[in-house]
């Protein structure tokens, strides 16, 4: 147990080591000019070189990203080209709207999903079943964006106009004071969740009440309930875990579209914005933050299903 | 993942040009042969939703591709009134900049549908044969593919096209490769791992032992026998390809005005949709449809052939 923690963390610290690599790469050490990139094709020659000058774009790559991977350690995180601001105090407030977003979408989609796909095991094969199971192929199918604007056609037009359809969150006023705008966004992103969730809740019900243990309660006399309870629910415990933080996974590449369809000024919604603008600084600190996201969460995913599952905590994978 | 014994999938190659090897190798193997590619096509169209599936892809693929020759306008010229109301010229109105929205909907889908199925031909041939390759030799060449791949899994898809896209700009190209760049790894685990399952059984062990080539063994004797898994993952990575490639689109990183897609034809007109709703609601149902019809036909399909439709990423 302790021995495969300790892999998958150094597993993990070596993920975060390449995906540095490729960020820096993919920006700054790619053929594309960010001098031109920045101050267009009819820039002076002498102005591209004191941009160069400034941003020690002129390095041998290893020593600029030595540089790099230095600062963004010690949380210098340069200077917006855009803006001129710091980028960590520009995207400080938009990091913690998301976490909001995420947070949210977290605390409904989880037991909404646990709860369904119960209902959806035990009547297997029924209408619930059926019309659960359409449901969630329907919904995973769609591109995220195509949800997100599915919901504002229903819930933010002539059809029923009870919600707003864009969230330009007033960043003078606390977040938790503006909660209907965060509602549309939410929602796409707990939708977007629900059919993994679901789908895994309902396999491993399945296969519990098909279990001998779940037949020999049921021999006992026991109650279905108490059956499904405290006999088959303890076993989900571990593959729930695995999928809820793969989805939190997931969520870390859902945001970036939700919240430019709802414009709403998170992460995601500074991620697209700074790669349209090629705000080069802005753009390597959300896709490490991102990054570092996905990869602490998947990390998260191994460890906790091996501790909630009791066949597997003897191992030393 | 490896697809059931009872119901692997034959290729008609080795059906013909395997049989007498085959029937020497493994005997319990014959019936595979009797269950050809068309029985398995036959038992997936069986499945309503195989059949309400294919309808539906077809319906739109036809829009994308035929639309244009029906569509009654240039669909980059002005001929109205921004947000004109449907009526006299125009079937629907006129969008943002006062173009026919027809037109502009007729032309939109073909792009993003052609590079979705180039990049996920692209993404899920390289995922294959790395597969094949890590699964088949194994040892450290095998694990070498395998995690170098992994790499790619540290990145949700989206940011990783992304952060190319951002200093290279973007190109229909560009947008392929890096499609097809997050395919590669979960199509080579699914063949990974189904290879390892197929490698271990007698009649790939007697072809080794009777010194039938390598690459014979592995187009001959394993690819034939995870057609199924592959199909289903192809038919999965397809609906991401489409769902990827439109929301590049929507962001702004698909053609530019004044050329059109439906992703880009929905962020254009998404701040007036309660005015005039046509220009989001027309390309917004066009891509719900094809990817429902296209998760339906691979859904019917694995449960046609067995193999369970595990979903990641």
């Amino acid at each position: 147990m302790v021995k495969m923690i300790l892999w998958r963390s150094v597993y993990a610290v070596a993920s975060l080591f390449v995906v540095s690599v490729i960020v820096f790469a993919a920006t700054q050490a790619l053929p594309g000019d960010a001098a031109v990139a920045k101050l267009g094709k009819n820039a002076t020659p002498a102005a591209l070189e004191s941009f160069r000058q400034l941003y020690h774009l002129n390095d041998p790559l290893p020593t600029q990203y030595v540089n790099w991977l230095g600062n963004i350690l010690q949380g210098r995180l340069g200077v917006s080209f855009a803006t001129g601001f710091p980028v960590g105090s520009l995207i400080g407030d938009q990091v913690a709207n998301s976490l909001v977003l995420i947070a949210a979408t977290v605390v409904i989609a989880v037991p909404l999903a646990v709860v369904l796909g119960i209902l959806t095991a035990i009547r297997r094969d029924r209408a619930t079943d059926h019309i659960s199971s359409v449901l969630m192929l329907v919904i995973s199918a769609l591109p995220e964006f195509v949800l997100g604007v599915a919901l504002v056609l229903l819930f933010a037009t002539n059809v029923s106009q009870v919600l707003p359809a864009v969230s330009p969150v007033d960043p003078s006023r606390s977040i938790f004071q503006q909660l209907d705008l965060i509602v549309l966004p939410t929602l796409t992103l707990v939708l977007l969740v629900l059919p993994y969730v679901v789908r895994t809740v309902r396999a491993c019900m399945i296969e519990a009440l098909e279990s001998e243990y779940v037949t020999m309660a049921r021999l006992k006399g026991m109650s279905e309930r108490r059956v499904v309870l405290r006999h088959a629910l303890p076993n989900m415990a571990g593959p729930t875990f695995q999928v809820v933080a793969q989805s939190l996974a997931y969520l870390a590449g859902g945001v970036v579209v939700v919240e430019s369809v709802f414009q709403f000024p998170g992460i995601g919604q500074a991620f697209v914005s700074s790669v349209l603008s090629r705000d080069l600084p802005v753009i390597q600190a959300v896709a490490m933050l991102l990054a570092v996201f996905y990869v602490l969460v998947n990390l998260l995913a191994d460890i906790g299903t091996v501790a909630m599952t009791p066949t597997m905590r003897g191992g030393t994978r | 993942m490896t697809p059931p014994d009872d119901i692997a999938v034959a290729t008609p190659a080795s059906a013909t040009t395997g049989t007498a090897r085959k029937r020497n190798a493994a005997p319990p193997r014959k019936q595979q042969s009797a269950d050809g590619v068309r029985a398995v096509l036959r038992r997936t169209l069986r499945l309503r939703g195989a059949r309400v599936g294919l309808v539906l892809m077809l319906v739109v693929m036809a829009i994308a591709f035929l639309g244009p020759l029906f569509s009654p306008h240039d669909p980059t010229a002005t001929i109205g009134s921004p947000y004109a109301l449907p009526g006299g010229d125009t079937l629907l109105g006129t969008e943002l900049l006062g173009r026919d929205v027809l037109s502009r909907f007729l032309h939109g889908g073909a792009v993003i549908l052609l590079l979705s199925l180039l990049a996920t031909v692209v993404g899920a041939g390289t995922g294959m044969l790395l597969g094949l390759v890590a699964g088949y030799r194994r040892g450290v060449r095998g694990e070498l593919i395998m995690r170098s791949l992994d790499v790619v899994l540290s990145f949700p898809p989206l940011l990783l096209a992304l952060l190319f896209m951002s200093l290279l700009g973007t190109s229909p190209l560009l947008v392929l490769l890096t499609v097809a760049i997050s395919h590669v790894p979960y199509v080579a685990r699914i063949v990974e791992s189904s290879t390892l399952a197929v490698t271990g059984r007698g009649f790939v062990q007697y072809c080794e032992m009777i010194g039938v080539p390598r690459r014979r063994i592995l187009t001959g004797e394993i690819l034939p026998s995870i057609v199924a898994p592959l199909t289903v993952q192809f038919g999965l990575r397809l609906t991401y390809s489409i769902s990827l490639i439109a929301s590049l689109a929507y962001l702004g990183f698909g053609r530019q005005d004044p050329a059109v897609d439906w992703g880009m034809m929905i962020s254009q007109n998404q701040s007036n949709v309660v005015g005039s709703p046509w220009p989001v609601l027309l390309p917004v149902l066009a891509i719900t449809i094809v990817t429902v019809g296209a998760n339906l036909l691979t859904d019917s399909f694995g449960r046609a052939v067995g193999v369970d439709l595990g979903r990641e990423g």
